[in-house]
């Protein structure tokens, strides 16, 4: 009974440790370049949150259960030949998830593919993605991967989100398209062009930084 | 296609529309390894020259390849597995014959291959450069031009950042922080480039 309640522990802290603890933009610092790309506006960073979850649930999936097969149905010494060219494999994998993603958005959201543009393929090169393979996915079972996928990918999303909707409101006086200051509101423009990004990315991060640090220092970092 | 529309791809890539600040290409290796000038000048010079040679693998690849077997679908695969294999061949190649250079690009080199600015230079030559007339040569001056401008930003930030070092930043800002906001700052002044188009 114990253990169980242990393990269900464990299983809740690999969904919960993406959106704080670990959050991948905030605190360990991967995938910067699309985030600060793709957050000009709300609708914008729920589209990347979601392609960017979707690759790496799949990824991190079909991941764990190759390398769990391998483990189970090849010699541990053939593994370990297996093991060295696994970075290959896993950006084969993402590539192929990318790719779905891809053509999926290009027929039934071409608004949305057309505003995201390069940074679509670009989630290849995304480091959340092979970061979490690397790191979790190759040495986990398929329900955690599953589970620090969903976690990660929520993190991911709702720092995007956080970093859009400050762009957004300040920048362009709008909230998901709707209108919140009126519309004798002066837009400062800055904050929806590049610099805005870095500006409010550095900001948060430093906010991010010293909530940690009033937490205490008992969260791993 | 002339000498002048070249150039003004030159421009566009390396300053207008600079890969760090105003694309958010290649932002790791910029927070990374942008503490000290030589470091940034070492990951400059293994970009510059990936990039360019990266180009022209992708091109051949896109147009001899994937157009001819009708699977330009597969690009992204295509172009990731192209990339990654070159910069290990060109790692293996200049280790064996020029090992100067080797010493002198070191631990960048397999750092590229995850390096979002190389892949989005090919995406982007794909979509705008592929099928225009002298595709090749705009490609080869984007890819350029591209890793120009990335360098460029490189010296910049690690110029700064040599002085912040000595700067007195608030505890929970140092590091990557204030690493950010500087480089919003440096961005606003390349906002000012955007009169330059052509």
């Amino acid at each position: 009974m114990v253990h169980a309640d242990s393990e269900k522990t464990g299983h809740w802290k690999e969904f919960t440790k993406g959106i704080f603890t670990l959050n991948p933009i905030f605190v360990i610092v991967l995938g910067l370049c699309p985030a600060l790309a793709v957050s000009v506006s709300i609708s914008n960073a729920l589209g990347m949150g979601a392609a960017a979850t979707f690759v790496l649930l799949g990824s991190n999936i079909v991941i764990a259960a190759l390398m769990r097969f391998l483990d189970r149905i090849f010699p541990p010494d053939l593994v370990a030949q297996v093991q060295k060219i696994r970075i290959p494999i896993y950006i084969v994998i993402i590539a192929s998830f990318v790719t779905i993603v891809d053509l999926i958005m290009h027929g039934f959201a071409p608004a949305l593919y057309a505003r995201l543009g390069i940074y679509v393929p670009l989630i290849v090169v995304n480091c959340i993605i092979l970061g979490r393979a690397e790191a979790f996915a190759a040495t986990s079972g398929v329900i955690a991967a599953i589970l620090d996928a969903l976690g990660m990918g929520l993190g991911f999303t709702l720092a995007l989100l956080l970093l859009s909707a400050v762009r957004e409101i300040i920048g362009a006086g709008k909230c998901y398209g709707y209108l919140v200051f009126g519309a004798g509101y002066q837009p400062v423009l800055i904050m929806t062009l590049a610099p805005g990004a870095l500006l409010t990315c550095g900001l948060f991060m430093g906010l991010f930084r010293h909530m940690k640090a009033k937490r205490g220092k008992h969260e791993p970092v | 296609m002339n000498l002048f529309e070249l150039f003004s791809i030159f421009i566009g890539v390396a300053l207008v529309n600079n890969f760090i600040f105003c694309q958010f290409l290649g932002l790791c290796p910029y927070i990374g390894v942008t503490e000290r000038t030589s470091s940034a000048m070492g990951m400059g010079m293994a970009v510059i020259f990936v990039m360019t040679l990266s180009s022209i693998i992708t091109w051949a690849i896109y147009e001899w390849v994937l157009v001819p077997y009708g699977i330009t679908y597969l690009y992204i695969i295509a172009f990731i597995l192209v990339i990654a294999a070159f910069v290990q061949l060109v790692e293996m190649f200049l280790q064996k014959s020029v090992p100067a250079l080797y010493r002198a690009l070191g631990i960048y080199l397999p750092l590229i291959t995850t390096n979002c600015a190389v892949l989005g230079v090919a995406t982007l030559n794909k979509q705008q450069l592929f099928g225009t007339p002298g595709s090749l040569i705009k490609c080869i001056v984007q890819g350029f031009g591209g890793g120009i401008g990335f360098t460029l930003a490189m010296l910049i930030m690690a110029g700064i950042r040599e002085r912040l070092d000595f700067a007195e930043v608030p505890q929970s800002l140092r590091g990557i922080p204030i690493a950010l906001i500087t480089a919003g700052l440096t961005a606003i002044g390349f906002l000012g480039f955007a009169g330059l188009s052509f």
